[in-house]
């Protein structure tokens, strides 16, 4: 067995992959961290009190975990959903009673997304309490409020896409609501917003791209910049 | 010579080669840019829109009885005939945040499930969060005696049809 790991440990694919030696040293151990894309962004060193659980309570890292969980949930509805008026409706009700495993999917996304609204506001909370937004973290904190308008904002625009009363009447709500901003900016956003003036093809289309591409990627990227800062501070 | 050249080159007011080829480029590179924010801020606003037309048919005159006031739940408006025959038509969209307004028989008011707005028969605010009395539409009558609304003109409360 020790035979098979040395002769796999010195073979030419190995140590292309893992261009260090064994964690053995300090040298080794810090370098497994540095050379590996997943771990590049820890800190070599944390302190004993911020990797406490009850300092932190997980939450950042469950908000992260809850966001793969939608993205990998959402692409699988995406392969039944459609996006038109005609057809929104029904491939929600197909995906419900029609599709293998669809109702545990689409559940699942849907209870995600309303855990994952949750987990990080209080994971905004715990920053807030434990003053964790203080210099020199303080940009980290803006970065942190955009993600959870971004959290919200993916949350209110999947909500259009069963194309159901409470979809199209929220989303009707919402969009008068911007209409109320002065000297017409209003009018211009939800004109935007919807591709038109009323609740339609349009708007069904663009929410769509909003909620599975544009805010997504919009979120990915200030989610690497957060979690970059985090540990470049030496945070978990 | 070389001195000379040095010299100039390290005065103030000269445009040296490099400073002439960057703001060319930069240049382009910022007129390029804007041009794709302009271009992209048009591509976002629709020029076709593909939405219902404004002005609706709300059938003949008799299907109306004198003091009633109907909801027409397609277009969203109400057709209301006055206890002395004459015409007009109101929107039943909320004026505060959208939702369909209904005709409460009982009480004498159009009332919004959504916030609790209320509005009299002529669709003036009488209580809740409404900013705004509910638009009246423009209503004719065609060579056929059926009664005509039009959504896109928004007429004064002086503005009835007579028939």
């Amino acid at each position: 067995m020790k035979k098979i790991f040395d002769r796999l440990v010195r073979s030419q694919v190995w140590r292309s992959i893992f261009r260090h030696g064994l964690p053995e040293s300090n040298r080794t151990r810090a370098e497994a961290i540095f050379f590996n894309f997943f771990f590049h962004l820890h800190p070599t060193k944390v302190r004993k009190r911020s990797i406490k659980f009850t300092y932190t309570w997980g939450l950042g890292g469950i908000s992260f975990g809850l966001f793969i969980v939608l993205v990998i949930t959402g692409a699988l509805l995406m392969l039944y959903y459609r996006p038109s008026v005609p057809q929104a409706y029904g491939d929600m009700k197909d995906l419900q009673f029609v599709v293998s495993s669809g109702q545990f999917l689409r559940n699942m996304h849907r209870w995600a997304a309303h855990a994952m609204v949750a987990i990080v506001f209080l994971h905004m909370l715990r920053v807030f309490y434990t003053g964790s937004y203080r210099p020199p973290k303080e940009f980290n904190w803006v970065i942190g409020v955009i993600l959870f308008v971004t959290t919200i904002l993916l949350s209110y625009t999947g909500y259009l896409l069963p194309w159901d009363q409470l979809s199209f009447w929220g989303i009707s709500v919402g969009t008068n609501m911007i209409r109320a901003m002065p000297f017409g900016i209003g009018e211009m956003i939800s004109f935007l917003l919807l591709g038109g003036n009323i609740v339609g093809e349009n708007a069904l289309v663009r929410f769509y791209v909003l909620h599975c591409f544009i805010i997504p990627v919009a979120a990915i990227l200030l989610m690497a910049i957060h979690f970059w800062r985090i540990r470049k501070d030496g945070g978990v | 010579m070389d001195e000379k050249l040095d010299a100039e080159n390290q005065s103030d007011n000269l445009i040296t080669r490099r400073y002439f080829l960057e703001s060319i480029s930069g240049g382009a590179i910022f007129i390029a840019t804007a041009g794709g924010v302009v271009l992209t801020g048009q591509f976002l606003s629709p020029n076709v829109l593909r939405e219902p037309s404004l002005r609706f048919k709300a059938g003949l005159v008799e299907n109306y009885p004198p003091d009633s006031i109907t909801l027409n739940k397609e277009q969203k408006v109400f057709i209301v005939r006055a206890k002395e025959g004459y015409f007009y038509s109101i929107s039943a969209v909320c004026t505060h945040l959208g939702c369909i307004a209904n005709w409460k028989s009982e009480e004498g008011i159009i009332a919004c499930p959504c916030h609790g707005s209320k509005f009299n028969k002529e669709g003036k605010v009488i209580d809740g969060p409404a900013p705004r009395s509910l638009p009246r539409f423009i209503m004719t009558m065609d060579e056929h005696g059926q009664l005509v609304v039009d959504k896109g003109s928004i007429v004064g409360e002086e503005v009835i049809l007579k028939v």
